[in-house]
């Protein structure tokens, strides 16, 4: 098993606000990358982007810039 | 086979369409049901369709493009969704069947459906619409252009009414998506309902909707998103709302490639390229004895268009002259009723059907010259049988 950390996880409602998070965050050279949604946030499936805690502010500057849309953003250990 | 039923399907279509499909078939997963490459690259193939399709109908928000079989069930989830029992829907005599079957369901249900007329050129009669409108009116649904005669209805106009009367204006851009230009936001458009398989040149069984921010619509099926596993109902944000189960990920890459080519080649020169040919043709057919062209053609100019030129040789059956094209000279052209049955009663057409030819890009100067020549054989064979009756 992989060693766990601290990640600023996003959630979100559809697939297509997954896939707009994906572009808009490798395009702006962010490090993340898509996830199965943790069961800490649902036991739904769907996706999750997982970031490194230390961009939480660049990250979230960004999602406001380009108005990306999101359930929720939490920082949690996976 | 000389193929001219481009109004039908684009059997010709760019090599890099069959790739897109073939590729994906070997290298795609489930879209949005993993975190895997496969999945991943599926959802990713997907998402880049719904932004460039979007783009192409001037729509900048991917969400709001849905992706369905084809245009009929978009059609009919727009229909269904928005004149439920007591509203008004205003349609025209142009329309496909897709669009005048889903009305004529609703008005089984309980809503009111008025059609409005043309005149004996297939022309629609706008000065009727202002006429149609009353108090429960809710929205106007019509293509953009007839599938049997080619005729263009001036879908701004139509939209700028909609927009001063508050109505909800549902455009089937079955016969124009990829050879006209189409604005959603210009031409007052709030749900576009199109199909990936004639002029966008994409694979059958891609369709889709283009639904304008603020208008919600509800999806025919309710089933898997990938999302929200545990809700009863479908989740409510687009596209998943109106995209029940696995969409077709291998016709999508299709489509995408396809809109692709589109962009690079220009719909413009698509469009020129299939009017000269029409015109040719029209050129070569219109007055040898025996035959009838219906629709606008000799009074609107090519451009205004689509690139179709339905006629009938004497009283022969359209099959029948179908039959002879298809055996005689390798010519794949439709005949018979076109799904369009309001459009052939206003032709007078409805006994004989029509012979539609229809044309692609792909199309040459030489098909074409053999076309003509082939209708003013049949013509010319078809009078001296005439003469001997």
């Amino acid at each position: 098993m992989r060693k766990k950390e601290l990640r600023v996880v996003v959630s979100f409602a559809t697939t297509t606000q997954a896939m707009a998070m994906e572009e808009t965050a490798k395009a702006a050279g962010l490090k993340g990358r898509l996830i199965p949604i943790p069961r800490q946030i649902t036991a739904d499936c769907g996706l999750a982007w997982s970031e490194p805690a230390q961009n939480r502010v660049a990250l979230e500057l960004l999602m406001q810039e380009k108005k990306l849309q999101c359930d929720q953003v939490v920082e949690l250990v996976i | 086979m000389i193929y001219m039923d481009s109004a039908a399907t684009s059997l010709l279509r760019p090599p890099e369409v069959i790739q897109a499909v073939c590729e994906a078939m070997q290298r795609l997963g489930n879209p949005g049901r993993g975190a895997y490459d496969a999945s991943l690259e599926a959802a990713r193939t997907v998402y880049q369709a719904r932004k460039e399709i979007g783009g192409l109908f001037g729509m900048d928000d991917p969400s709001r493009v849905a992706f369905t079989a084809n245009v009929t069930e978009a059609l009919n989830l727009a229909i269904g969704s928005l004149f439920g029992p007591g509203s008004h829907v205003i349609t025209t005599c142009l329309e496909h069947n897709s669009v005048l079957r889903p009305l004529y369901r609703q008005e089984r249900r309980g809503a009111l459906l008025t059609i409005l007329p043309c005149d004996q050129a297939g022309r629609l009669r706008y000065e009727e619409l202002e006429r149609a409108l009353r108090p429960e009116t809710k929205g106007v649904v019509c293509t953009h252009a007839s599938n049997l005669t080619g005729n263009l209805v001036d879908i701004r106009s139509i939209g700028t009414f909609c927009r001063e009367h508050g109505l909800v204006f549902v455009l089937d851009a079955a016969q124009t998506a990829g050879v006209f230009p189409l604005d959603m936001e210009r031409d007052c458009i709030d749900v576009l309902c199109f199909t990936g398989h004639k002029g966008l040149l994409g694979p059958q069984g891609t369709g889709g909707l283009c639904v304008r921010k603020g208008l919600e619509l509800d999806g025919l099926c309710t089933g898997g998103s990938g999302v929200q596993s545990y809700r009863k109902e479908q989740p409510p944000g687009m596209p998943e709302r109106l995209e029940a189960g696995t969409v077709n990920v291998h016709g999508i890459a299709g489509l995408l490639a396809a809109v692709r080519w589109l962009e690079r080649t220009g719909i413009s020169r698509i469009h020129r390229r299939e009017t000269e040919l029409m015109r040719r043709f029209w050129q070569g057919v219109r007055l040898v004895e025996g035959v009838s062209v219906y629709g606008d053609v000799a009074v609107t100019p090519a451009e205004n268009r689509a690139a179709v030129i339905a006629l009938n040789i004497g009283d022969l059956p359209s099959g029948q002259v179908c039959d002879e094209l298809a055996q005689e000279y390798g010519i794949a052209v439709r005949g018979g009723a076109h799904c369009a049955p309001l459009m052939h009663q206003a032709l007078g057409t409805v006994e004989q059907g029509a012979v539609r030819f229809s044309f692609s890009y792909f199309n040459t100067e030489e098909e074409v010259d053999l076309a003509v020549r082939a209708v003013k054989e049949l013509a010319k064979a078809a009078g001296s049988v005439q003469e001997n009756v």
